[in-house]
């Protein structure tokens, strides 16, 4: 099953990159980049069949860490929402020039 | 290098597999961070499925507890708390010309990955095959998890606290306001 949850893994990490690009709503891009998070999860518990249970200690570093990127990305969210009135990334320009 | 899997264990990967394939899909596609985050759970709990028949038990329940239950319920509420349903906001994604160079750059990524995942694993790593089981056996399930976490990686857990604290007062300080800051 282990190239299984690869290509699977891939898949869903593309699925992630793809939405990230086409999105301009702050908030689905925000859970794009979760999904991306969870696909590397999949890759880790795959391989911690083979290579130990390593693999999942990683997996609980993940989780803590995507824990705090959305605490931190959300109150950013909602910080320009409240400056500019919108999560919409096309008005989000100030650093255009 | 791998056991034998019966037939339904097969079925059952495979199934949960498409199921959590679909969902990312139709999730990606959805213009309403609403539904986005319904169809983004559904994707964490096939998720969790694969997790558990990869005899990754613990990993399976805290997918559940923390992506499937905490982080999402978080999003959902910065949706509704800052009233996101709109028919006006839906309309936000980008134009063709961006989502066939974003499908470009997705198959170029897809194509290396996978040329990457066909390179051959220093066999030196690889662990006795009823390595995870004897640990399964003489730890259960939590300590199977725990006691590398709390031996080896003890530095990077205790980093971690570290990263949780920052990530805390970075949220309050940046949800505090203009108002509070002010003064």
């Amino acid at each position: 099953m282990l190239a299984e949850s690869l290509a699977l893994t891939a898949a869903l990490f593309i699925i992630g990159v793809v939405g990230v690009l086409i999105h301009r709503n702050a908030i689905i891009i925000f859970m794009c980049v979760e999904l991306m998070l969870t696909a590397v999860n999949l890759t880790f518990v795959a391989f911690s069949r083979f290579y130990g249970t390593a693999g999942q200690v990683f997996v609980v570093f993940v989780m803590t860490v995507s824990a705090a990127e959305a605490a931190v990305g959300l109150a950013i969210i909602i910080a320009i929402f409240r400056h500019r009135q919108t999560i919409n990334l096309k008005d989000i320009n100030l650093l255009k020039g | 290098m791998e056991p034998h899997y019966s037939l339904v264990y097969v079925f059952l990967f495979y199934l949960f597999g498409v199921i959590a394939l679909a969902s990312a899909l139709t999730f990606v596609t959805r213009k309403s961070p609403v539904a986005a985050a319904l169809w983004l759970v559904n994707t964490m709990f096939s998720l969790a499925a694969l997790y558990v028949m990869l005899d990754a038990q613990f990993v399976g329940v805290m997918q559940v507890l923390v992506y499937a239950g905490a982080i999402m319920v978080v999003f959902l509420f910065v949706v509704m708390l800052l009233n996101l349903g709109h028919p006006s906001e839906l309309a936000a994604a980008r134009g063709t010309g961006w989502k066939l160079a974003a499908g470009l750059i997705g198959l170029g990524l897809l194509s290396e990955i996978m040329v990457i995942a066909r390179t051959k694993l220093p066999e030196q790593l690889i662990v006795p095959r009823d390595f995870n089981e004897q640990q399964l056996q003489k730890l259960n399930v939590v300590g199977m998890i725990a006691e590398p976490l709390f031996k080896d990686y003890l530095l990077a857990f205790e980093l971690t606290s570290v990263l949780l604290l920052v990530a805390i007062t970075g949220a309050v300080v940046l949800g505090r306001g203009r108002a509070a800051g002010a003064r």
